[in-house]
This record gives structure tokens, C-alpha cells and sequence, in this order.
């Protein structure tokens, strides 16, 4: 057997090893090798690092990844050049790719800063924390570049495996390590589905590059197609987990509320923004000839969310949990644009993601605050009366709240605009009469807090337990997130722009 | 002949090997078991701790202190999965392989140097 291998190959002869353009790949190269330059300094230098140097060594090198994103978008953006596919076809670098980078990019950047406030009042390791947030950006990063289902996997795992730890990174607290345990062990059944899914997939088509896939169904009709079925099927288990879709959302209450409250902003923004640009990529542009079969089920999937995420809200009381099953209904929203399966709703998912990242990350920096040392205080009763102690603060809670229940002149209500147009254009109108109806039930649950801060008697007068201090790097998070959710909220069209014009495309390696 | 019938055709082999497996291992152990004398002692059913009186229970906590270095090993281990077949073919690789599985190794070196300055290949 290993005898014919070689003939077959044609032992001695040279290989055809693929070309690797790193200029192309700057983006996920420069995360990659600022987080492994970041974890030998922090183990040759270890206990002499100061905890903010871990947290602005992050943002340096995501937001140097944000700079090297420039050239290569007026790069892709060229007509004359137009998307690249590198590394044999292996990664594709197109608009859709940069823009999901820049975004996971600013989203490591805001939760590193929110992390270096919670580091230090926790006393918890540094430079670590924010070196795994470097990594899990470069997995999605990958994932939203993969023009192969196997790289898809592979940015997939590295994306979770960061993420898995940074959950379990409070390693005192109970809850911390059950929410690290939970992900990880459904994480890895979810990896296991998607995994199948590519794997039956292969079987029926012969190849895991998306681009022979998209051309193999374009040419041909499948008489049986069962195995091809049952690996869409799998691989949405797999993408649908990652997002916290309804029915595979169990996980989503418990690892968010017991995860750190700033690695569960990054969950909600960044994880949800990877696996979403996985989807698309493999959905809307590999399997668009099968869009009939698979738009009833992700319509499905988003009406589920949509219902459970805003019903099963009202009902918490604690406020981590709320915003929980509210990111469930958001990733509702999210699936409305990958259902209309069109390059109108791939553009508003691409805009919602971008407004869900901004307002996830300023909610849960006002959450880190107000959870208060030990990271516990996470009840309805610990928001009461926050109007009075800290109207900066309450005031920007209730703008990102508001934001996430679509209030005008906020960004948010723009995303659920866009998204419920795009159902609307691709004549989903159950869908889009779902979306606006829980998105009222929803908003009961957010005036629910408002209401707390603001006009809540607080029953003990054990109100005043100690000043609630605001770090600066908490600081930067919220007045960042505050100044993207109202300026764009008002003047979208730069945002909106950009994310029209990302769109998920594969393109042959060149020359071959 | 459909390709997906075909292929779920190949795994009937599969399916039926397995059943005359399991019928052989079923058909020995039950012919032995019928056939073998049965005399019941307390001696017979204590721990075979080779000869030696057993001491203690069965249930009891052993120190897991070496799996940091079962999650080294298994490192390396994987390591060698890509290692072993890249050697075959050192030659066809030529110098792009080599520099490859250079970055490769040093990226994993590169973990051992970090579980090492965090004390974890210290006994404790």
C-alpha cells in the first residue's frame, strides 16, 4: 500500500509546494505572532510585567493588524486586482474577510482594555488574558477567510480552544470553572458535528475546497443527494451552536453568566461575529445552489431564537443571564440576514454584527464594573439605584440597553432595520413580523434595568456599599462604545459602506 | 446504482463482520462457561494483586500530579504524527518543507519553553 503511495506520487520528485503570499496574510500573521512573542515575554519576564502592559501590548498589535487591513482592502478593492485566494486556495482574502478582521480586531482592543480593570481587581494573571484574546481573534479571522471547509475547522478550533480558557480564566471562582467545563465539553460536540458535516460532505462531492463544492452543484444534479443533506444539516449544528441559536443555545445563560464578565462581552461579540462570517461564507456562497433547502431551516433557526431569546429574558433576574438569552434573540436577528440569502442581507448581518459588537462590549464593561469585586453581583437589586450613585455610568448602560432594543438615533435600531429590510426584500414577511414583535417583548426586559437604576427605592439602605471606582481601561471601553453607537447611529453611511461593499466571494488560486 | 446506496453498501461488510465477531466471542465464552467447573470461594473473587494480600479498597484517590505531563507528552506525540511522514519525504519537500516543519517544531518548543518557566515540569 505505502509502495504504490509513492509510485503514485512519483517518489523523489519535487513536490509542488504551495506559494504563501505574507503580505496577504499580514492580518492573522501579525495577531499570531504578537500573541506568541506575548507568551514567551510573559514567561521569561514573568512577575515583573506590570498588568496594563498585557492589555496595551494587545491593543497595539490588534489594532497594528487593523493597520496592515488597510492596504490590503484598497488592494482587494481594485477592480484591476480584485480578491486574492492564497495559500492554494486555502484562504481567500476578499472585503468580507478584512472587515470581519477589523471587526474581531476592535473587539480585542475594547475587551482587553475592560479586562485590564477586571485583572487587576481580581489580582489575576495578566499578560495571558489578553494574548488568548489575540488568538481567538486570529481563529476567527481564519474562519471568516477559509475558503476550505478544513481551514474553516481549523479557525473554528483555534477561535474556541482561546476562548474555552479565557471562560475558565477566574480559576477561584466556582462558577468561573463550570462555565469553562460547560463550554468546553459542548463546544467540543459541536466541533465533533461540524466536523461530520464536512467530513459527509467530502463524501458526496469529492473535495472540501468551497470553491469546487459552489462549482460542483452549479454543474451538476445530485440524484441522490442524502449524504450532501445530512452534511448541511450537521454543519448548521455545528455554526448554530457556535452562534447560540435556538435549540442548541443550553449553553449560552450558564457560561455567560459564569464566565468573566469581560470574556463574556468578547463571547457575545466577537465569537457570535466569527462564527456568523463562517456561516455566510459556507452557506450563502458555497452552498447558494441549495439555498432552497436550507433557507426553511435557518428560517427556523431564527424564529426560535427570535421567540425563546426575548420570552425566556423577561423572566431572569440577573442581569447577566438577561443579556444572555438577549444575545440569543440578537443572534435571531443576525440569522434574518443570512436567511434572505442575498448580498442585501449579507450586508446587514455584516452591520448588525459591527452594532452588536460596539453595544455588547459597552454593556459588559458597565457590567464588569457594577459586578464588583469577587465578580458576583450580577442581580437586578445590584442595579438598583445606580442613577444615584453613578449617573455616568447609568446613563451609558441605559444607552446601550436602549441601543440593543432598537431605539432611533442608536445604532442598533439601524441593524434591525437593515436585517428585517432584507427579510422583507427576500419576501420572508413571517420572519420580519416575528423579528419586530419579540423585539417589543425585548425591550420590556431592557426598560426592566433602565427602570431599576433610575427609579427602583433600593430596599436596604445598604446602598452605599463602597464608592464604585471606574478604571480607566473601562473607561475606554465605554466612552468608545458610546461614541460608535451614537455617531453611527446618526451617521451610518461610512459603516454601512463598508459593510455593503464586504462581500463573501471565492475566487480560483491564480494561474491554476 | 446510486453512489450513496453503493457507498452504504461497503458498510454492510462492516456490519456483518461485526456481527460474526460478536457472535464468536459469545459462542466461546458461553461454551466455556457451560463447560467449566464452577466452585465459589472468597479467596477467588479478592484483587489479583499478584500473589500479594490486597491492602485497602478498591476506591481510593491517587495523586494526578503527572498529567501536566501527560498534556506534554501528548504534544509531542502529536508532534511526531506530522514529523514521521514528513521524513519519508524529506527530499520532495526540499527547503520550503524544512524551513516549514522548522517553524513547526519551534512554535511547539516554544510551549515547553513556556509550561517550563511556569514551573509546571517542577515534582511537586
Amino acid at each position: 500500500m505505502f509502495a504504490t503511495l509513492l509510485q503514485a506520487t512519483g517518489a523523489g520528485d519535487k513536490l509542488v509546494t504551495p506559494e504563501v503570499p505574507w503580505s496577504h496574510l499580514a492580518p492573522q500573521l501579525i495577531l499570531v505572532v504578537g500573541a506568541t512573542v506575548g507568551v514567551i515575554a510573559a514567561a521569561a519576564l514573568r512577575g515583573r510585567l506590570r498588568r496594563s502592559v498585557g492589555a496595551v501590548g494587545a491593543a497595539v498589535v490588534a489594532g497594528a493588524a487593523i493597520v496592515s487591513i488597510i492596504p490590503l482592502w484598497h488592494r482587494v478593492s481594485n477592480p484591476a486586482q480584485g480578491p486574492i485566494s492564497a495559500v492554494n486556495g486555502a484562504i481567500g482574502v476578499d472585503r468580507f474577510s478584512l472587515f470581519v478582521t477589523a471587526l474581531l480586531c476592535a473587539a480585542v482592543i475594547l475587551a482587553s482594555f475592560t479586562a485590564e480593570a477586571y485583572l487587576q481587581r481580581e489580582g489575576l494573571d495578566g499578560p495571558e488574558f489578553s494574548l488568548l484574546l489575540l488568538l481567538a481573534a486570529a481563529g476567527g479571522s481564519v474562519m471568516a477567510g477559509a475558503n476550505d471547509l478544513i481551514v474553516m475547522f481549523i479557525g473554528i478550533e483555534v477561535l474556541s480552544l482561546a476562548v474555552y480558557v479565557l471562560a475558565a480564566m477566574h480559576a477561584r471562582r466556582i462558577s468561573s470553572q463550570e462555565s469553562g467545563l460547560k463550554y468546553f465539553l459542548l463546544g467540543g460536540f459541536a466541533s465533533a458535528f461540524l466536523l461530520y458535516g464536512i467530513a459527509l460532505t467530502y463524501g458526496a462531492t469529492g473535495t472540501t475546497s468551497l470553491l469546487r463544492v459552489q462549482s460542483f452543484l452549479a454543474e451538476r444534479v445530485l440524484t441522490d443527494d442524502g449524504l450532501l443533506l445530512g452534511g448541511l444539516a450537521l454543519m448548521l449544528v455545528g455554526f448554530a451552536f457556535k452562534v447560540g441559536a435556538v435549540p442548541f443555545h443550553m449553553w449560552t445563560p450558564d457560561v455567560y453568566q459564569g464566565a468573566p464578565s469581560p470574556v463574556t462581552g468578547f463571547m457575545a461579540a466577537a465569537v457570535k461575529t466569527a462564527a456568523f462570517a463562517g456561516m455566510l461564507r459556507v452557506f450563502v456562497v458555497g452552498f447558494a445552489s441549495y439555498a432552497d433547502l436550507w433557507r426553511p431551516v435557518v428560517g427556523a433557526l431564527a424564529i426560535a431564537s427570535l421567540v425563546v431569546g426575548a420570552v425566556m429574558s423577561v423572566v431572569q433576574t440577573n442581569v447577566k443571564r438577561m443579556l444572555a438569552y438577549s444575545s440569543i434573540a440578537h443572534a435571531g436577528f443576525v440569522l434574518l440576514g443570512v436567511d434572505a440569502a442575498s448580498a442585501e442581507g449579507t450586508a446587514a448581518s455584516l452591520f448588525y454584527l459591527a452594532a452588536y459588537t460596539a453595544m455588547a462590549l459597552g454593556t459588559f464593561a458597565v457590567v464588569t464594573v457594577v459586578g464588583g469585586s469577587g465578580d458576583g453581583a450580577h442581580t437586578l437589586d445590584a442595579y438598583r439605584g445606580l442613577g444615584r450613585r453613578r449617573p455616568g455610568l447609568a446613563l451609558a448602560m441605559s444607552l446601550f440597553l436602549l441601543a440593543q432594543a432598537g431605539t432611533p438615533v442608536t445604532i442598533g435600531f439601524l441593524a434591525k432595520l437593515g436585517v428585517i429590510r432584507a427579510a422583507i426584500d427576500a419576501d420572508q414577511w413571517a420572519l420580519a413580523i416575528v423579528a419586530m414583535l419579540t423585539a417589543v417583548i425585548s425591550t420590556f426586559m431592557y426598560l426592566r434595568i433602565v427602570v431599576a437604576m433610575y427609579f427602583a427605592e433600593s430596599e436596604s439602605e445598604s446602598d452605599d456599599r463602597g464608592e464604585l471606582r471606574i478604571p480607566w481601561g473601562v473607561g475606554v471601553t465605554i466612552g468608545v462604545a458610546v461614541i460608535a453607537t451614537l455617531v453611527l447611529g446618526v451617521v451610518p453611511g461610512p459603516l454601512e459602506h463598508l459593510s455593503d461593499d464586504a462581500l463573501p466571494v471565492l475566487v480560483a488560486v491564480d494561474g491554476r | 446504482m446510486s453512489s450513496a446506496s453503493d457507498f452504504l453498501r461497503e458498510y454492510l461488510t462492516v456490519l456483518i463482520l461485526g456481527g460474526v465477531g460478536a457472535a464468536l466471542v459469545g459462542l466461546l465464552l458461553g461454551a466455556s462457561h457451560l463447560l467449566r467447573p464452577a466452585r465459589r470461594q472468597p479467596g477467588k473473587s479478592l484483587t489479583y494483586e499478584s500473589g500479594v494480600d490486597p491492602v485497602g479498597t478498591g476506591w481510593t484517590q491517587s495523586q494526578i500530579r503527572y498529567y501536566v505531563f501527560a498534556l506534554l507528552f501528548v504534544m509531542f506525540d502529536v508532534e511526531a504524527v506530522f514529523i514521521f511522514p514528513w521524513a519519508t519525504r524529506l527530499e520532495a519537500y526540499g527547503g520550503f518543507g524544512l524551513v516549514e516543519m522548522g517553524i513547526f517544531v519551534f512554535i511547539l518548543l516554544l510551549g515547553l519553553v513556556y509550561a517550563w518557566r511556569k514551573g509546571v515540569l517542577k515534582w511537586v
